[in-house]
């Protein structure tokens, strides 16, 4: 049962076959159970979520309509929960109780889903294995000897572990998409500006969006029904209006044209990964699409570009943290300068505080050009090639990563691990929207394949990704956990 | 491009860190190592391109400028290290 989707789950309780309270009730079991071993709830709200669940139960029997009212989400802990631990991964946040909720948790809670509790993530986002957390790195579901990508970590391992039924997460340069993939779930980053980022704390606010990870492309479509749209309080949130993204689900891909990159099929990427991308290909084919190589000339100048834009935003966005209003405070501080430098160098980890100098040196006088300008420069020529592959092809296709999950603390270099999101960061530069799902296996673990499609065309990335699951079985494989009581 | 121990010294000072002069030479070896992986943007001629500052070139929307807030002082300052009064306390400034 806890395996299902969200349209299976929502026909369910519609039908009066289970009530939300059971399922919130056999999720929450399930936490405790397998929670201590995978580490992927920071904070778990047992109690909230039942009387979220009798609520819904309510609105069910009057005959709600919503297809995520009584359905159990997880949060990533980056998103502002009123009354709620919202620790961000920090030590700086492990003691924030939020006095609101982030936009998106505000929507989920008025469709009538229940939220079971926070998931784990690097430290303020900053990562691509979730070992930057404060609260301990998350086990991938398919091997716990391995990583779960970052930073949404906990959110795709607690989607492929059954630990929810769809959750929240975050993308600056790959956050939702990478995770999806090592842990074998679907995670879709919309275009910049098509989910409000008002409650979620900022990393970097012109890469920073919000989206969903969850166990198929139609429940992908489902929750961004429920988070899509303009937000006054974002005014970076964009005045577009908000299709029904199930409704296009069904339509053919006879003639869709799919680029192929060629820069995403050279040097570094794994063999395996390189054949299930193949094999997936052949499968879109008989669908009806055909396949175009393309060039993304400036593609690897995005991890450049990235961690100058990434981490000078992020110094600015982190320059809030200085123990005054909320959050930690260093003891017996000797002045205000001891106080800031000290609370600051105790509440953030090495990553964070790497990345805090690296952007502030960026900023810093006479530097400006050379790195900041320079950056975004090389945007605009990164934004130019997808503009120009768009004129040939309608999405474009490649792995989401070069290789599947790697081994807890394999990467202790932070440039090695910054070269993971070579496939993604380029989409957060370009603000397009992008999906990950399951399309194969490599020794046992799940391979994702990444599509990005044009601005705004969340439902045409979706349409293809659906039809790709209604053809093939891999978003169903299932990793098996062991202390799992067969069912 | 190798950065010095004093510039990591000064930048940690910008930023208001603190770098323990134990730790500043390998702060400065990582640093450099991403300076470096950085600074193969350099090689690019970028002379009349356009700097893209938001993913869709957009303008920052107005509102009216209306009240939309209520006063939740107490509940936001519930959070805070240090209160007395209704301000936020902090180490001694002025002597």
């Amino acid at each position: 049962m806890l395996a299902k989707t969200i349209a299976e789950l929502s026909r369910a309780l519609r039908g009066g076959e289970l009530s939300s309270v059971e399922l919130t009730r056999a999720y929450l079991d399930r936490i405790e159970r397998l929670n201590p071993d995978l580490n992927a709830y920071i904070t778990v709200c047992g109690e909230q979520a039942l009387a979220q669940a009798e609520d819904a139960d309510r609105r069910l029997a009057a005959g709600d309509t919503s297809p995520v009212c009584g359905i159990p989400l997880a949060h990533k802990d980056i998103f502002c929960t009123e009354g709620v631990t919202t620790s961000c991964g920090s030590r700086m946040l492990a003691n924030f109780v939020s006095p609101y909720d982030a936009t998106v948790v505000e929507k989920f809670n008025a469709a009538g889903a229940v939220t079971l509790g926070k998931t784990n993530m690097d430290e303020f986002a900053m990562g691509s294995s979730n070992e930057t957390s404060y609260f301990g790195p998350v086990k991938n579901p398919w091997d716990t000897g391995r990583v779960p990508g970052g930073s949404s970590g906990g959110s795709a391992a607690a989607v492929a572990a059954d630990l929810c039924a769809m959750a929240t997460g975050t993308d600056t340069g790959g956050s939702i998409r990478q995770p999806a993939a090592f842990c074998g779930v679907t995670g879709l980053k919309p275009s910049y500006g098509r989910v409000s980022r008002w409650g979620m704390i900022a990393f970097a606010s012109s890469l920073d969006q919000a989206g969903p990870i969850c166990k198929s492309a139609q429940d992908a479509a489902i929750m961004l029904n429920v988070m899509a749209g303009l937000d006054e309080r974002d005014s970076t949130s964009v005045d577009l209006t908000v299709p029904d993204y199930t409704a296009s689900l069904d339509q053919s891909l006879e003639g869709l044209r799919i680029g192929i990159p060629r820069q995403h099929f050279a040097e570094g990427l794994n063999a395996d990964v390189e054949q299930a991308i193949r094999a997936a290909l052949q499968e879109f084919e008989k669908l009806g699409a055909t396949l175009v190589d393309i060039d993304l000339p400036n593609n690897e100048l995005s991890i450049s570009a990235y961690y100058v834009v990434a981490p000078a935003e992020a110094s600015a966005n982190l320059s809030r943290f200085d123990g005054v209003r909320y959050g930690y405070r260093c003891d017996n501080p000797l002045d205000l300068e001891d106080m800031y430098k000290r609370t600051r160098s105790e509440g953030f980890g090495d990553e964070v505080k790497r990345r805090i100098l690296v952007g502030t040196y960026a900023l810093s006088a006479g530097f400006y050009d050379a790195y900041y300008r320079k950056a975004q420069q090389i945007r605009r020529l990164i934004k130019q090639d997808f503009l120009d592959a768009f004129k040939q092809v309608d999405v474009i296709v490649g792995p989401t990563s070069p290789h599947a999950a790697f081994q807890l603390g394999a990467k202790s270099d932070p440039v090695a691990m910054y070269l993971e999101d070579i496939y993604t960061i380029a989409v957060n530069l370009a603000g397009l929207p992008a999906i990950s799902i399951p399309s194969g296996q490599s020794n046992g673990l799940p391979v994702g394949m990444h599509i990005v499609a044009g601005d705004f065309e969340e439902a045409r990335l979706l349409n293809v990704a659906h039809q790709f699951q209604r053809a093939t079985d891999w978003h169903s494989r299932k990793p098996s956990l062991s202390g799992e009581d067969a069912k | 491009m190798a950065l010095e121990k004093s510039e990591v010294t000064k930048i940690a000072q910008l930023a208001r860190l603190h770098v323990d002069d134990g730790e500043a030479e390998e702060v400065a070896r990582r640093i450099s190592d991403i300076l470096e992986l950085i600074n193969k943007m350099q090689a690019v001629d970028t002379a009349n391109i356009e700097p893209l500052s938001h993913p869709l070139d957009a303008v920052q929307r107005l509102r009216p400028d209306q009240v939309t807030e209520t006063d939740r002082r107490d509940e936001l300052q519930k959070i805070a290290p240090a209160v007395e009064a209704g301000l936020y306390l902090v180490p001694k400034v002025i002597e």
